[in-house]
């Protein structure tokens, strides 16, 4: 993507270049340093802690609902699920893409040296561990039963576990998705290498900044509501108590008007991840690119327009939940613009099956099925129904895991060989991505019927009618888990002992494959780079 | 700064409309004006912001983008305010239908 | 070889190596700072739509609670704080001309006019402690029939008081720093970025309670 020559491909034999990970060693340089790229890392391997924590959860409720009576106490499985949903949501989904792969790619990708606040990046991977260890300290002293969602009068006035330390968790690391999103749109408005126009962009920076629109704009208003609720929990004066005149139902809006935008903080970030993987293994420039950038964009704004489709059956006025639910039939629209053009892509395309490839063809069809049925809960006589069952469970991590987590493994796969100048054993992580969509399948799937028969969620115990379903679900969770520590263990090693990558392995059009070595030196680029092509530029035009 | 600086005198006369309008809408707090009430205070009010965003902030002389920038934040201010109200305000409007029905 | 950038122009002392030029820098901050308000804007935000939810709901309770706001300390207060945003703009003012002394005296007089403000905002809360309108377990009010509401409407007062307080003691912090920067000869005419960043972050507090003083102390006197 520039004037000057792509960079020539590396022999194997020649000995290491000075790189971002060589240029200096010892703690002090990875825990003081203000490079996106190492603190990228940091993120990698602290968000990959807190997955398997809340996967720990996760393994809990499943192993309490192979049977009907279930296995552990009501008031532990409250506590599971409350905690795998924080740490999941809070810990995980929400920095996830942005603060590894976007942290590490969006500099380079635009011809930039950092981003524009690289202390303040650091800042924020600090804020967010302090986050974690209240969030950590809560679970320690004995866990909270409210469910990630907080729902007032119970969490402010009736339960008796560690609301506050969760709450302020919570609230510490909304501070550090604040300060990724700020940081990422400066750099994209201001740090633009020459040539790179917005209509330049990869799909993979309009995706970002996309989702720095929502964490900027959403996030403030959940970290008001958690200070109400801890002031409210302290004080009782009753602003969500209805014995005191308050109303529960409005720490639910002002709850859902972050927490709906947030699951397009969640999953636009995955999108972006597939519209690179897409070009690249189709040999193809993304089909209506412009569609799919204002796509991201049009998804971030109407995101804020829908939250009140949560509060259907809470006693919302029934004017209001049809507004609500007209515009989430209308915020449909743009991820489906975005799921055609990636199909019209590789319509004609020249399609390979690396893993990242593999990982986006699960990503398609497993976010269609999860967002297609965000409309059966959008519909309001469908929600009345299918609200609060595991319908909706179903449908949350069929968008959430089948499709955000299946992209950030697609991404982590993608980018290895840059970030790491080796190569991935091909075969173990195929096998991996296979284990991972059976898995997946067999755990959720099972979970539509459940909901559709009537399961209710948060439940620890369940009608003996259900059981069959409820094995076969928690089957597939334990393929899901072996499908997860595949790439732990395969990925740990090839950073080792992996054959050295060349400079483009995938021969990917893009200033990080292009113009930047792999893995690329602290400051990303050799010679400062001028862009004068298209993006996705696979067919070799001028314009 | 590549502009020209604002002078003292500019930034005075802000001042005193500042301390005008305050006295104002305590003084017009005072009067028997019903709903007019709240929507004199808020009409002065986002005069009062809009001199403090316009001069002392210098948005009248800023880029496009920050005033794009400043326009969204309070836009999405008045989408909480609005959708949260509409809510409140629309409850009763539509009777759900009785369970007999 | 090593991958090494070509040797860079010659850089200012405050330009930073990730910046092609100080123009870049400064665009940079300042949009910064303007998105870092925007965060503000939303997290008081939501405190506002709770107060405007309840004052809606609970009209009449509201107009009750009205006659223990100190009109005067608000109004004052008020004052007080444009004064600070006159002075604070005349701060960066200062900066922009390059006058190390100016900017000093006005950013002391913006700090202590900050105090002053959080001196009479003491008081106030003190009135209110001392009225038992403290949401909590002290809490009493004089009319028994609207003594939820009242609780409710009290905790919002302080809710949002307190906040907006809050930022104000950040404030007064942040102008500390600045004092010393400037008596250090940090600043020139090239270069006062944290001057008007700063200033930026003074207005919009000031702008936030532009709109609390009318919302919590004018409105309902007269109903």
């Amino acid at each position: 993507m520039s004037m000057t020559l792509p960079l020539p491909h590396v022999p194997p034999h020649v000995e290491e270049r000075t790189n971002y990970l060589n240029v200096d060693y010892g703690w002090k340089s990875w825990l003081f340093t203000t490079d996106h790229k190492r603190i990228a890392l940091l993120y990698l391997f602290s968000i990959t802690a807190f997955f398997f924590v809340g996967g720990a959860f996760a393994v809990g409720m499943r192993i309490n609902l192979l049977r009907p009576e279930g296995v552990f106490q009501h008031d532990t499985y409250n506590k599971l699920f409350t905690m795998h949903g924080i740490i999941m949501v809070f810990f995980f989904l929400v920095p996830s893409i942005p603060a590894t792969l976007g942290n590490f790619l969006i500099p380079i990708m635009i011809g930039a040296r950092d981003l524009a606040f690289p202390r303040i990046n650091l800042l924020s991977w600090y804020i967010y561990i302090a986050g974690g260890i209240f969030a950590l300290t809560a679970i320690v002293e004995g866990g909270v039963d409210t469910g990630w969602t907080f729902y007032a009068p119970f969490s402010s006035t009736y339960s008796n576990t560690h609301v506050i330390l969760a709450a302020i968790g919570v609230f510490v690391s909304g501070f550090s998705s604040i300060l990724t999103g700020l940081n990422f749109i400066v750099t994209i408005h201001k740090m633009r290498a020459p040539g790179m126009t917005w209509g330049r962009l990869p799909l993979f920076v309009w995706g970002h900044y996309a989702t720095s629109m929502i964490q900027v704009l959403g996030t403030p208003v959940i970290a008001i509501t958690l200070v109400l609720l801890g002031l409210e929990r302290v004080l009782h004066a009753g602003i969500f108590d209805p014995n005191l005149g308050g109303d529960p139902v409005l720490f639910q809006h002002l709850f859902w008007f972050y927490s709906h935008p947030a699951v397009y903080i969640m999953i636009l970030p995955g999108m972006a991840v597939i519209s690179e993987i897409i070009a690249c293994f189709s040999r193809k420039a993304i089909f209506g690119y412009t569609f799919v950038a204002f796509s991201s964009v049009a998804i971030a704004v109407l995101g804020f327009l829908v939250w009140g489709h949560h509060l259907f059956v809470a006693g919302q006025s029934m004017y209001a939940s049809m507004v609500f639910s007209f515009i989430s039939f209308l915020v449909a629209v743009p991820s489906a613009i975005k799921v055609f053009n990636w199909t019209a892509t590789m319509y004609r395309g020249s399609i390979s099956f690396e893993t990242p490839m593999l990982y986006a063809f699960g990503f398609i069809g497993l976010f269609t099925i999860g967002g297609l049925t965000g409309l059966f809960l959008a519909t309001m006589a469908i929600d009345v129904h299918l609200t609060d069952t595991y319908f909706v469970i179903a449908h949350f991590h069929y968008v959430m895991v089948g499709g955000m987590v299946m992209a950030y493994l697609g991404g982590v796969h993608f980018w290895f060989p840059k970030i790491t100048g080796r190569l991935y054993p091909e075969n173990w992580a195929r096998i991996a991505a296979a284990v991972v969509f059976i898995g997946f399948n067999l755990t959720f799937f099972p979970q539509f019927i459940l909901g559709y028969l009537g399961m209710p969620r948060r439940y620890a115990t369940y009608a003996s009618e259900f059981q069959v379903l409820n094995v076969m679900s928690t089957m597939g969770a334990s393929i899901l888990g072996i499908g997860y520590l595949l790439p732990m263990i395969y990925l740990a090693w090839a950073w080792r002992k992996g054959p050295i990558s060349p400079q483009n392995p995938w021969n990917a059009k893009g200033l990080e494959w292009e113009q930047s070595p792999t893995p690329p030196p602290t400051l990303n680029f050799v010679e400062p780079p001028i862009v004068t092509e298209p993006p996705y530029n696979y067919s070799g035009e001028e314009h | 700064m590549t502009h020209k600086v604002v002078s003292v005198k500019t930034y005075a006369l802000i001042f005193a409309a500042l301390i005008a309008l305050t006295i104002t809408t305590v003084g017009v707090s005072k009067l028997e004006l019903g709903e007019y009430n709240f929507i004199c205070a808020m009409t002065i009010a986002v005069i009062k912001g809009a001199l403090v965003v316009a001069f002392f902030m210098d948005v009248r002389r800023s880029s496009s983008l920050t005033k794009l920038f400043v326009g969204a934040g309070f836009f999405w201010l008045a989408i909480l305010l609005v959708f949260v109200l509409s809510d409140y305000l629309s409850r009763g409007w539509l009777p759900r239908p009785g369970w007999w029905s | 070889m090593d991958a090494t950038l070509p040797a860079a122009p010659a850089h200012s002392a405050e330009l930073k190596h990730h910046f092609d030029d100080a123009a870049q820098q400064m665009e940079s901050s300042t949009l910064g700072m303007w998105v870092f308000l925007l965060t503000e804007i939303m997290f008081f935000g939501g405190m506002f739509g709770g107060y405007t939810v309840y004052r809606n709901m609970y009209p009449e309770a509201f107009a009750s609670t009205s006659h223990f706001m100190n009109v005067t300390i608000g109004a004052i207060n008020t004052g007080v704080l444009i004064c600070s945003s006159f002075t604070m703009v005349l701060a960066v003012r200062s900066a922009q001309l390059g006058q190390k002394k100016a900017i000093i005296a006005f950013l002391i007089l913006t700090l202590i006019l900050g105090c002053v403000f959080l001196g009479l905002k003491g008081v106030e809360y003190h009135e209110k402690w001392v009225e038992h309108h403290v949401p909590g377990p002290s809490f009493q009010y004089e009319d028994a029939q609207y003594v939820h509401q009242a609780q409710i409407l009290f905790f919002l007062y302080f809710a949002m008081t307190g906040m907006h307080a809050m930022h104000m003691i950040v404030g007064a912090g942040l102008l500390t720093t600045l004092i010393v920067m400037a008596a250090r000869n940090r600043f020139s005419a090239h270069w006062y970025t944290p001057v008007e960043m700063i200033g930026l972050y003074w207005h919009f507090v000031d702008i936030v309670w532009i709109f609390l003083f009318p919302l919590l102390y004018l409105i309902g006197h007269t109903s």
